[in-house]
C-alpha cells in the first residue's frame, strides 16, 4: 500500500466560485480524508476554508491539479491564523488558552513563545485572549 | 565595600563587572559570596508588564492664533487639559471615545490611552482635536491638527506607580468565566494567571530598598528615566519571608523618562477584554554591589519567592484581605499549581522573555559606559503602610 501523506491547506475561493462541491469530489474522486478546521464560504461572498487533506502523493497533486482548474487559490504556508512576531512580547499569557500547545515555551530559560503553525487547529482562543493583538486570523 | 563614585569610575573606564539578576546567582555559588561582591560593580534587574498607572505630558507649541485647550483628544482618547495652555495628560487606561466599554460584556477595549502613547512613541502621525472657551490672550476656539512625537516640545513618561515588588497570583473560584486585569479567569479555579518577573524583578533584588529610591536613574523603555518619588500605594511594612522577600504587593516606584528616547517595542498598548486598557512599559534598574549584603539579596531565586493567590471572583473586589495560598514563582513559572489538591494551570502576564532582553541591554549600556548609576536623594519608606478609603456618608 502506497503511503499517505497529510498536508495542511488554506484554500481562498472568490465569489464565483463559492458554489462547487469542491470538497466532494476531493473525497469522492481523490480518495482524499478531509479534516476541515475552520470554514467560512458564503455565496455572493468570497469564502475561506482551512483544513487538513490526507492521502497518496499521487492522489494530493492530482487533486490539487483539479482545484487548480477553479479560480480557487491554495495556500499551503499562510494559514488562517498567524502570529505577528514584531507584536508578540513572548509573556506567555496566550499558552494555557491554547488546546494543542501550537503556542508554547520554546526554552525554559530565555522563556520563548514559539508558534507552530501546523499543530494549530484554529481554535481562535488566542486571539481572543492576546493583550497586544499578536494573533490574527485571515478570516 | 564600593562607593557610587568607584563603580562609576569603573564604569567609565569602560572595566565594570556588569551581570544580570538572572546570572548573578549561578556567579555568586561559583565565586564564593565575598570574593563576588569585590569583583562584580553591577546586577541588573528588569521588568516588562501592564502597568496601568501609566501616562504622559505632552507640550504641543502654540498655535497662531494661540488656544488655551479646554477639552482635547487625541485620536478620539480623551486628554486631559486643566493644566496651562497647550500642555495635555494623557492617561493609560483612557477609553476611546464612542467605546461600548462594557455594555456588552465583555468588551473589546481594542484602543485606547495605551495604544496612543504606543504609537507616540512608533512615530506614528496623530489627530489632535482640540476645544476652548476663548480669551483675550487665547482667542482659538477650536483646532484640528496633525502631529508626531517629533512635533512635540516636550513628550514625557510618567509611571505613578511602576515595579511593583511583588503580585498577586489571580485565580477564579466562582461558576462562571471572569475578565479582569489579570486576564480571562476560568470558572472554579480551572486556570491562574501571575504578573511579576520575579528573580529579575527590580525590587525584589533590592527588597529593603538600600539601593533604589528616589533620584535612581533607571532604564526607562530605552531612555535613561529616573525614580521620582515613591509609587502610589507603596507599601514598605508588608509581610515578608525570613530574607526579607515580601510575600504580597509591598513597595512600588514612581518614575519617570523622555518619551522621545524610548524605543516602541518596549512602549505597548494592551487590551484587555472585559477590563480595559493599560500599557505594558519594559523597565531595567540596575543595583550597585556597595557591600556583600546587597549582593545576597540579588541573588534571591524564583523559588524564594512567594506570591499570593487571591480568587477574583469575590476576595479581591469584596477586598476580605483573604488569601488561598502561597506558591512561589518556580512553581508557577512550571506551568501548573496545586490549590486544595486540585491542578491549576497558569499563565503568566508578564514577559520574562522581555525583561531578561532589557536586563541585557542595560547590562551592556552600562559595560559601554553609557549608563552611569545615581545615589538615591531620599530613600524608599521601608515603614509606610497601605491605608484603605474611608467612605463617609456624612460632612460629620
Amino acid at each position: 500500500m502506497t503511503e499517505t501523506v497529510t498536508y495542511k491547506l488554506m484554500l481562498h475561493f472568490p465569489k464565483c466560485e463559492c458554489e462547487k462541491p469542491i470538497i466532494y469530489h476531493l473525497v469522492k474522486d481523490y480518495d482524499l480524508v478531509v479534516n476541515i478546521f475552520r470554514a467560512k464560504v458564503t455565496p455572493e461572498e468570497e469564502g475561506f476554508l482551512v483544513l487538513d487533506v490526507t492521502g497518496t502523493e499521487a492522489n494530493i497533486q492530482r487533486a490539487m491539479d483539479y482545484v487548480n482548474t477553479f479560480n480557487v487559490q491554495v495556500n499551503t504556508t499562510g494559514k488562517g491564523v498567524t502570529r505577528d512576531k514584531e507584536k508578540c512580547t513572548h509573556c506567555g499569557y496566550c499558552i494555557p488558552y491554547c488546546p494543542t500547545k501550537a503556542l508554547h515555551l520554546s526554552d525554559e530559560t530565555t522563556r520563548k513563545v514559539t508558534y507552530n503553525e501546523a499543530d494549530c487547529i484554529e481554535c481562535l482562543a488566542c486571539i481572543r485572549v492576546c493583550p497586544y493583538g499578536a494573533c490574527t486570523s485571515a478570516f | 565595600m564600593k562607593t557610587y563614585e568607584q563603580i562609576n569610575d569603573r564604569i567609565e573606564s569602560g572595566k565594570a563587572v556588569v551581570l544580570t539578576a538572572n546570572e548573578i546567582m549561578d556567579f555568586v555559588d561559583k565565586k564564593g559570596l565575598d570574593a563576588a561582591a569585590e569583583e562584580v560593580d553591577v546586577v541588573t534587574t528588569a521588568t516588562f508588564g501592564p502597568m496601568c498607572s501609566s501616562g504622559c505630558f505632552l507640550n504641543f507649541g502654540h498655535s497662531k492664533p494661540k488656544i488655551r485647550m479646554s477639552e482635547a483628544w487625541i485620536e478620539d482618547v480623551l486628554v486631559y487639559t486643566g493644566i496651562a495652555a497647550v500642555d495635555v495628560f494623557l492617561g493609560a487606561t483612557q477609553l476611546r471615545h464612542g467605546d461600548p466599554a462594557n455594555m456588552y460584556p465583555p468588551g473589546d477595549f481594542r484602543y485606547g490611552g495605551g495604544h496612543v502613547i504606543e504609537d507616540l512613541v512608533a512615530g506614528k502621525k496623530l489627530q489632535l482635536f482640540a476645544l476652548s472657551y476663548g480669551t483675550d490672550e487665547y482667542p482659538l476656539r477650536e483646532l484640528r491638527t496633525y502631529f508626531t512625537i517629533d512635533d512635540l516640545n516636550q513628550a514625557t513618561m510618567v509611571n505613578p506607580r511602576n515595579c511593583y515588588q511583588n503580585y498577586n497570583v489571580a485565580i477564579n473560584c466562582s461558576d462562571k468565566t471572569i475578565h479582569t486585569y489579570m486576564g480571562r479567569l476560568e470558572p472554579n479555579c480551572k486556570n491562574a494567571n501571575y504578573c511579576s518577573a520575579g528573580q529579575l524583578s527590580p525590587l525584589l533584588n533590592d527588597p529593603y530598598y538600600d539601593t533604589i529610591g528616589v533620584g535612581t536613574r533607571v532604564w526607562l523603555a530605552g531612555a535613561q528615566g529616573h525614580v521620582y518619588a515613591e509609587g502610589t500605594q507603596h507599601t514598605g511594612a508588608c509581610e515578608r519571608t525570613d530574607a526579607g522577600v515580601p510575600t504580597e504587593g509591598a513597595g512600588t516606584l514612581a518614575l519617570t523618562g523622555d518619551m522621545k528616547q524610548m524605543q516602541p517595542e518596549f512602549v505597548r498598548g494592551v487590551s484587555f477584554r472585559g477590563y480595559g486598557i493599560s500599557l505594558a512599559v519594559g523597565v531595567g534598574v540596575p543595583i550597585p554591589i556597595l557591600n556583600a549584603d546587597i549582593l545576597k539579596r540579588t541573588c534571591v531565586r524564583d523559588r524564594d519567592i512567594l506570591a499570593p493567590v487571591t480568587d477574583y471572583s469575590y476576595d479581591y473586589p469584596e477586598k476580605t484581605g483573604k488569601v488561598i495560598a502561597k506558591v512561589s514563582y518556580e512553581q508557577l513559572r512550571s506551568g501548573e499549581i496545586e490549590i486544595n489538591g486540585k491542578k491549576v494551570t497558569v499563565g503568566s502576564l508578564s514577559s520574562y522573555y522581555k525583561a531578561l532582553e532589557i536586563a541585557n541591554l542595560l547590562a551592556d549600556e552600562i559595560r559601554r559606559g553609557d549608563f552611569q548609576l545615581t545615589r538615591p536623594i531620599a530613600p524608599l519608606p521601608k515603614d509606610s503602610i497601605m491605608k484603605s478609603m474611608t467612605q463617609r456618608g456624612t460632612l460629620s
